[in-house]
């Protein structure tokens, strides 16, 4: 089980997130899209959609930060482990809270007003339960697991174990002891990540920061190949007849 | 000099009679699927009127279109590009489906199977966004002919200018109001903003016709093309996620045949040709300080094909000669340069907009000739202008940003043309003096009488296509050479794929199969679908 939970599983999740992407994008461009349902609403979401994304996007940062910045590091330029942990802790919750809140409105929206709910898919769910699981273990895990000036140090356990997942040598050894709630929190992560590719999320990866750079106007010549009947595909050749 | 080619459009708003049989014929082809109920690629207004989606022509409200920054310089209305990216995940200037209108249908099936009772059985209409029993408020011509005019006439956005300047020149009494349709598609401007406001870069303007168009494969829903443009005809497809909008339906116009909007008007008001322009000169243009002055200005970014510089210049850049031929017999560059009776839709938005408008003269003829005067006698009408039952300053609103010159000159023009071409039926000796005051002469009027009122098929529409010397091929390939139901993940392949119904690689949505297999399922089913079953399309 150790091996199978902290050893397989984040391998399994990357390469389905990877290859998921490679498919998705080569078979699905025209499904690839945030699928918005402002039209239909757009009050609620004009509040809690910035909401959930800016502290999702935070959360990310932190998550970043606390498992690939080694405690020797922090160490090294004299920053004790408590003032981590008041960061870690106050930095963590305010972003912790605002996806939280963000993304509780986002589904009370999804479920109360009736053209969002019906222009919702089984795939949404299942996407909203883990995403929504996996937010919520991870404030579980972190605030009951913590006091005010000293709290769970993942940097002894957690980081180091991810970091040793990219040397292809995973240390499962150090998630033996850590808390429960930590353990769910990962697992459901996990998850998230191999379903990413699947659901409607893949719009995280069209950020579209291109914008930023090209001419503000767009000219494409016509695509000659779409000129006059499309080609026959082989062995669909016609016979003459 | 960079010469570009553009097929841009003209209407008649004389002629227009507010069938709307452009708009369903437009329905019909393009917008007929789930997903897209609400959504009108063309439509018929009646002005004065809120228009489709309501009031869209308040810019202070939903930010279409560019604007002048301290600098003089051109930006985008609704922010620049950090604003946008900082701002993507909600967009507060979307108008939602109700600011265009509630889609519904009715419970027909309640007609044939309700129970037994007293009363009759009625269809209720049914929300085809919530599947609920809704109330029709709204749809996207409901004041039509001025319908509840006395109540709304007052909202739409160029009343409010217009009496802001002429307090009492629009008035909604049955006895002294006004009307005229005003038929809008995508202007395909020449500087488009909603091309600029597309952060995925899935919006481009075609370089060989200047058709502006959304790549369905790219476009990733961040929806901020429905706000960049001021004239809101890009749409927001609900079921797929992703924007749609007029595609001047490119693959008629590549075989050289006008658009459906064009090729049915009941009305014969539309014009299709080349425009030539200078892509160099577009961005200067735009950015003309004086709102009044963008008239002229886009004028001036139009190239004459008759000179042998342009032509060069042309053929340098690519243009293929029929192009270039296409240039100089437009009906188009005719009606807006030549003889300059067409002028474009609100150029104070600084999109550069592509589609024309002749203003409308209409009701003076009859309005002079009930005071007992003679209301084609050039005196008479010339004066009358200025105080034509359709204020000038309310058109000059629509088409040139309040400048009333314009608006009167080409009024001016065609009613010299009919005092003249009155003389002319009559067999009288025209007065040349009624030509030289609106600076034209006996030959230009004529001529421009024959493109207004008589003009043929082939000389409304005069469009090259994509590939002359494959013309043969092209035009073959309208018509599929093999059977239509010929394609991959065709119908038969069924099904729903993982994401959904619309996933999957999909060139265009194949609207006519769709119809086509969802009128057989009706016809075979044993029982009539529910309304729910409706909204799922299947």
């Amino acid at each position: 089980m150790r091996t199978l939970l902290w050893g397989v599983l984040p391998y399994v999740a990357v390469a389905l997130l990877i290859a998921g992407t490679v498919w998705r994008y080569r078979y699905d461009k025209f499904g690839w899209t945030t699928r918005s349902s402002q039209v239909y609403e757009s009050k609620l979401l004009n509040i809690a959609s910035p909401m959930f994304h800016y502290g999702i996007l935070f959360v990310l940062v932190g998550h970043l930060m606390g498992l690939f910045i080694p405690e020797s590091w922090t160490d090294a330029v004299r920053l004790k482990e408590h003032a981590y942990h008041v960061i870690s802790l106050y930095g963590g919750t305010v972003a912790g809270v605002l996806a939280v809140a963000g993304i509780v409105m986002l589904i009370y929206r999804r479920r109360t007003k009736a053209p969002v709910f019906r222009a919702t898919t089984a795939n949404d769910k299942l996407m909203y339960v883990v995403l929504f699981g996996s937010l919520v273990m991870g404030m579980w895990a972190k605030l009951t697991n913590s006091t005010f000036d000293h709290g769970y140090n993942y940097r002894e356990s957690i980081a180091p174990w991810v970091r040793s997942l990219f040397t292809l040598q995973p240390k499962t050894e150090l998630m033996v002891g850590v808390p429960l709630t930590y353990q769910i929190h990962v697992v459901m992560a996990l998850v998230l990540f191999a379903l990413i590719p699947f659901t409607r999320l893949v719009h995280m990866f069209s950020a579209p920061v291109q914008y930023l750079f090209r001419p503000y106007v767009v000219y494409r010549s016509r695509d000659e190949s779409q000129l006059g009947p499309r080609p026959e595909r082989r062995g669909w050749e016609r016979t003459g007849s | 000099m960079r010469v570009m080619a553009q097929i841009a459009m003209v209407m008649n708003l004389d002629k227009c009679i507010g069938c709307h049989t452009c708009s369903v014929t437009c329905k019909q082809a393009w917008t007929n699927r789930t997903g897209m109920e609400y959504v009108w690629f063309n439509n018929v207004e009646t002005r004065p009127g809120q228009g489709y989606p309501r009031r869209y022509e308040d810019q202070e409200q939903w930010k279409g279109g560019w604007t002048l920054n301290k600098r003089g310089a051109l930006k985008l209305k609704n922010g620049g590009r950090l604003k946008k990216l900082a701002g993507i995940f909600s967009n507060p200037k979307l108008p939602e489906i109700k600011d265009y209108y509630e889609p519904w249908t009715y419970e027909y099936k309640n007609l044939t199977d309700a129970p037994l009772g007293d009363d009759y059985p009625v269809a209720e209409p049914r929300s085809l966004i919530s599947g609920k029993p809704m109330k029709i408020e709204w749809s996207s011509n409901w004041d039509d002919n001025l319908g509840g005019a006395t109540e709304h006439g007052g909202q739409d956005p160029m009343v409010e200018k217009t009496r802001q300047q002429a307090a009492d020149k629009v008035k909604f009494a049955f006895e002294q109001t006004f009307m005229f349709y005003l038929p809008r598609i995508c202007e395909h401007c020449l500087n488009p903003s909603c091309v600029a406001s597309c952060p995925s870069g899935a919006m481009y303007k075609r370089s060989e016709d200047g058709i502006v168009l959304v790549d369905q494969d790219q476009c990733r829903g961040w929806r901020m093309c429905v706000t960049g443009c001021p004239y809101k005809k890009v749409y927001f497809n609900h079921r797929t996620g992703k924007a749609e909008k007029c595609t001047m339906c490119y693959p008629r116009v590549e075989v050289g045949l006008p658009t459906v909007c064009s090729e049915t008007c009941v009305g014969r008001l539309r014009y299709l040709g080349v425009i030539l322009y200078d892509a160099d000169k577009v961005t200067a243009a735009a950015s003309t300080k004086d709102d009044k002055a963008l008239y002229e200005a886009q004028l001036g970014v139009f190239l004459d094909p008759e000179d042998p510089e342009v032509r060069r210049e042309a053929e340098r850049a690519g243009i293929a000669h029929d192009w270039i031929e296409a240039a100089r017999r437009s009906p188009v560059r005719a009606l807006i340069s030549t003889y300059k009776v067409a002028l474009p839709l609100h150029p104070e938005y600084r999109t550069m907009p592509m589609v024309w408008y002749i203003p409308p003269l209409s009701p003076v003829v009859d309005a002079l000739t009930e005071t007992g005067f003679d209301g084609e006698e050039a005196g008479n009408l010339f004066g009358a202008i200025d105080t034509l039952r359709i204020p000038l300053e309310y058109l000059a609103e629509i088409f040139t940003a309040g400048d009333v010159a314009p608006v009167r000159a080409s009024l001016t023009k065609l009613a010299a043309m009919r005092s003249h071409m009155r003389a002319v039926n009559l067999g009288e000796q025209p007065d040349p003096s009624i030509a030289e005051s609106v600076g034209m002469d006996a030959r230009t009027i004529e001529e421009m009488y024959r493109l207004l009122a008589i003009a043929k098929y082939e000389d409304r529409y005069v469009i090259p296509t994509a590939a002359v010397g494959d013309a043969q091929r092209l035009e073959e390939s309208a018509l599929p050479d093999s059977c239509s139901l010929d394609y991959e993940d065709g119908p038969g392949m069924g099904g729903e794929g993982p994401f959904g119904q619309d996933s999957g690689r999909k060139n265009l949505p194949l609207v006519t199969i769709e119809n086509f297999h969802r009128l057989r399922d009706k016809q075979t089913a044993d029982e009539e679908p529910r309304v729910e079953d409706i909204k799922e399309g299947s």
